[in-house]
């Protein structure tokens, strides 16, 4: 045991689980699991593919919001507007110019830096609440534009996929399972660029500036220009995997930038476990899945038969989330990641006042 | 002239909504420091009980739009208070938590609305003075944005006059002010914070009851498109202060109608901008104190 626990600090053991778990991730497509309940059928069907890809894409999005809330403490509510960004922006750029599949996600990218910095250079003048609701607003109006100007975007009809400078291996329904890896592509490269930045100079100044900001200047380090950073880090990552998700469900919709969508990667975060990696993972998977299984279940023919005190807020996914979310946030603060952790041989110290205190830090 | 005149007062009009949001989320803010994701459905949920009632009544009578009136205000009170007692309240001076809290309240809420009333607008009707036209300075401007603001003025005056002249407004004040020298003085804060919550939530009722008269339908969004504006407003006027947020209503409102006629439905764009300007010049808003 004490090799284990000694490999278990060295981050030896972590990665080889990693590791594996990647690998059973890769090789899913190839295996016919089935899993009743969870996924709607047999693992190498591209309809259940394209729910794992999605759930990767999510918990990808809700790893790029770690970096502003989890990591920096930044609470924004308009983190949909850089997901919607990549998702259009390379839509558009196909559409438009005529590019093939790489310069355009480079152009892309290359908008996605000067709009992340510019909008967080602005909303960054101030802080707390009123940095929530100036990030809302921006990401606002993003939503009318993109809803007001159809011949662009496609307005409330949503913004098909140009399929014609892509590359075929990444189009067509047998070939969901190139998009799913190159999901898990995505996230893997998403998570190392996290841990990256977590563990760089300015990653530790960023968690300094969340856990006193008046401290971290009174050192004589700069705050803004390390919360910018972080900024348009995780702005970026979220553009890129709207992109991913341009490619996987062949268009875009105004759902994307709306504050709802916002909200939704807040949840994940939340459920999966403030201030965890792999609690903003987890969090994605989960809450695709569970997502996906409420949808289902509200359609399902028992629950016709309810009376309607039951069969009304059964048939909205949303209003479960939603409830759940408040458990979450009233009686289990450290997410899935932090009952895990309670649950266990409390391996590590993060017990469910470091959570919420954690939480709280973010104010 | 009489476009001008037809643009400042339905710019009134709207201002005058965008303040009956805003008023609760600015007292709240102001003493709990709380940002309220639910208000909107607070809003949302009176306007449904205001338009059953007015249907159960008759709708073009004006006493159901008073009872539609009194219905929305007591449920956006009670409902509010509720929140505040049942959930706000457990998790005392968590701030963010407590607006997580309320972010899943509104997801919630929202879902629960689609599911008993649908997703689609329900199309209302008032009385019949409310739909026609009144003739000010040759501009035909429609009845129901006097009654918005004539509305607004009251409850607006309302919420000074209880602040300055009662006890409990006193306790509100002082809480605003500085929340822990008050409960050093042994005043059960506490009880001021509910209070608070159900001002807020009857005027975001009232508000609710208006706004489907003003667009002319309800539906389970209402209360989340004019929460963003609110939000807008509050920032813009400064966090807590009820004056900041009366002003800001209006300049946000009438700017709003104005930037929708001539610059050609940019209405949305020019109120995101104001925000930017303000918070690059003035970051605490127009009557915010230095935090």
């Amino acid at each position: 045991m004490s090799v284990i626990r000694s490999l278990w600090a060295r981050g030896a053991v972590r990665w080889a689980l990693a590791g594996v778990l990647v690998a059973f991730a890769a090789v899913l497509p190839l295996l016919n699991l089935v899993v009743p309940g969870v996924l709607p059928g047999a693992t190498y069907t591209p309809g259940t593919l394209q729910i794992l890809a999605l759930a990767l894409i999510f918990a990808a999005l809700a790893l790029s919001y770690h970096v502003l809330f989890g990591v920096t403490g930044l609470l924004s509510f308009g983190h949909a507007l850089y997901f919607a960004i990549g998702a259009y922006g390379l839509g558009i750029i196909l559409e438009r110019t005529g590019l093939d599949l790489l310069p355009a996600v480079g152009l892309t990218l290359v908008v996605a830096i000067v709009l992340a910095a510019l909008f967080g250079a602005v909303s960054l003048r101030v802080s707390g609440i009123s940095f929530a609701m100036v990030t809302l607003a921006f990401a606002q109006a993003g939503s009318v534009l993109i809803r007001r100007n159809p011949d662009v975007t496609g307005g409330e009809e949503g913004l098909g996929l140009e399929t014609e400078h892509i590359p075929d291996w990444l189009v067509g329904v047998v070939d969901t399972r190139n998009l799913y890896w190159l999901a898990l592509g995505v996230i893997v490269l998403v998570f190392l660029v996290v841990r990256w930045f977590e563990r760089s100079r300015a990653g530790h100044v960023a968690a300094a500036v969340r856990e006193n900001e008046l401290r971290v200047r009174v050192l004589g380090l700069p705050p803004f220009s390390v919360k910018l950073l972080a900024f348009v880090i995780g702005s970026v990552l979220a553009a890129i995997t709207g992109m991913l998700y341009l490619l996987l469900q062949s268009g875009a919709t105004p759902r994307a930038v709306s504050a709802d969508f916002t909200l939704t990667i807040l949840v994940i975060v939340v459920l999966g476990g403030v201030g965890s990696r792999w609690g903003a993972v987890i969090g994605g998977v989960v809450y695709t899945l569970l997502d996906q299984r409420l949808t289902a279940l509200a359609g399902s023919e028992w629950i016709d038969d309810l009376p309607a005190v039951l069969r009304i807020p059964l048939s909205e996914p949303l209003f479960i989330l939603g409830t759940l979310f408040i458990l979450v946030v009233l009686f289990l603060p450290g997410g899935i990641v932090g009952l895990a952790a309670r649950l266990g041989r409390r391996r590590t110290p993060t017990s469910a006042g470091d959570a919420r205190d954690r939480l709280e830090e973010t104010t | 002239m009489s476009t001008v005149i037809l643009l400042l007062i339905t710019g009134l009009g709207l201002g005058a909504l965008y303040f009956l949001v805003a008023s609760g989320l600015s007292l709240i803010y102001g003493l709990m420091g709380v940002l309220n994701f639910a208000h909107g459905s607070f809003l949302t949920l009176a306007a449904f009980l205001g338009w059953e009632t007015a249907r159960a009544l008759g709708a073009d009578s004006w006493g159901s739009l008073v009872a539609a009136l009194a219905v929305g205000a007591a449920s956006g009170a009670l409902v509010a208070a509720g929140t505040e007692f049942l959930l706000i309240r457990r998790l005392y001076d968590r701030h963010i938590e407590q607006v997580l809290v309320t972010v899943g309240l509104a997801l919630a809420t929202v879902a629960l609305f689609d599911g008993i009333w649908g997703t689609d607008p329900q199309f209302i009707r008032g009385p019949a003075w409310l739909a026609e036209t009144t003739e000010v300075l040759g501009a035909r401007i429609p009845n129901n944005r006097f009654l918005l603001i004539a509305v607004a003025v009251l409850v607006l005056v309302a919420i000074m006059v209880f602040l300055r002249f009662t006890r409990y407004g006193l306790v509100i004040r002082a809480g605003v002010e500085n929340r822990s020298m008050v409960t050093a003085l042994g005043i059960d804060v506490r009880r001021a914070f509910t209070l608070v919550f159900a001002i807020g939530g009857a005027a975001a009722g009232i508000g609710g009851v208006l706004a489907s008269h003003y667009f002319g339908y309800v539906s389970p969004q209402l209360g989340g498109s004019l929460l963003i504006f609110a939000f807008i407003v509050t920032v813009i006027g400064g966090l807590g202060s009820l004056p900041g947020a009366a002003v800001a209503s209006v300049v946000v409102a009438v700017l709003q109608q104005f930037a929708n006629f001539y610059l050609g439905g940019s209405g949305d764009l020019v109120v995101v901008l104001l925000l930017a300007v303000v918070l690059l010049v003035r970051p605490r808003g127009l009557f915010g104190r230095v935090a």
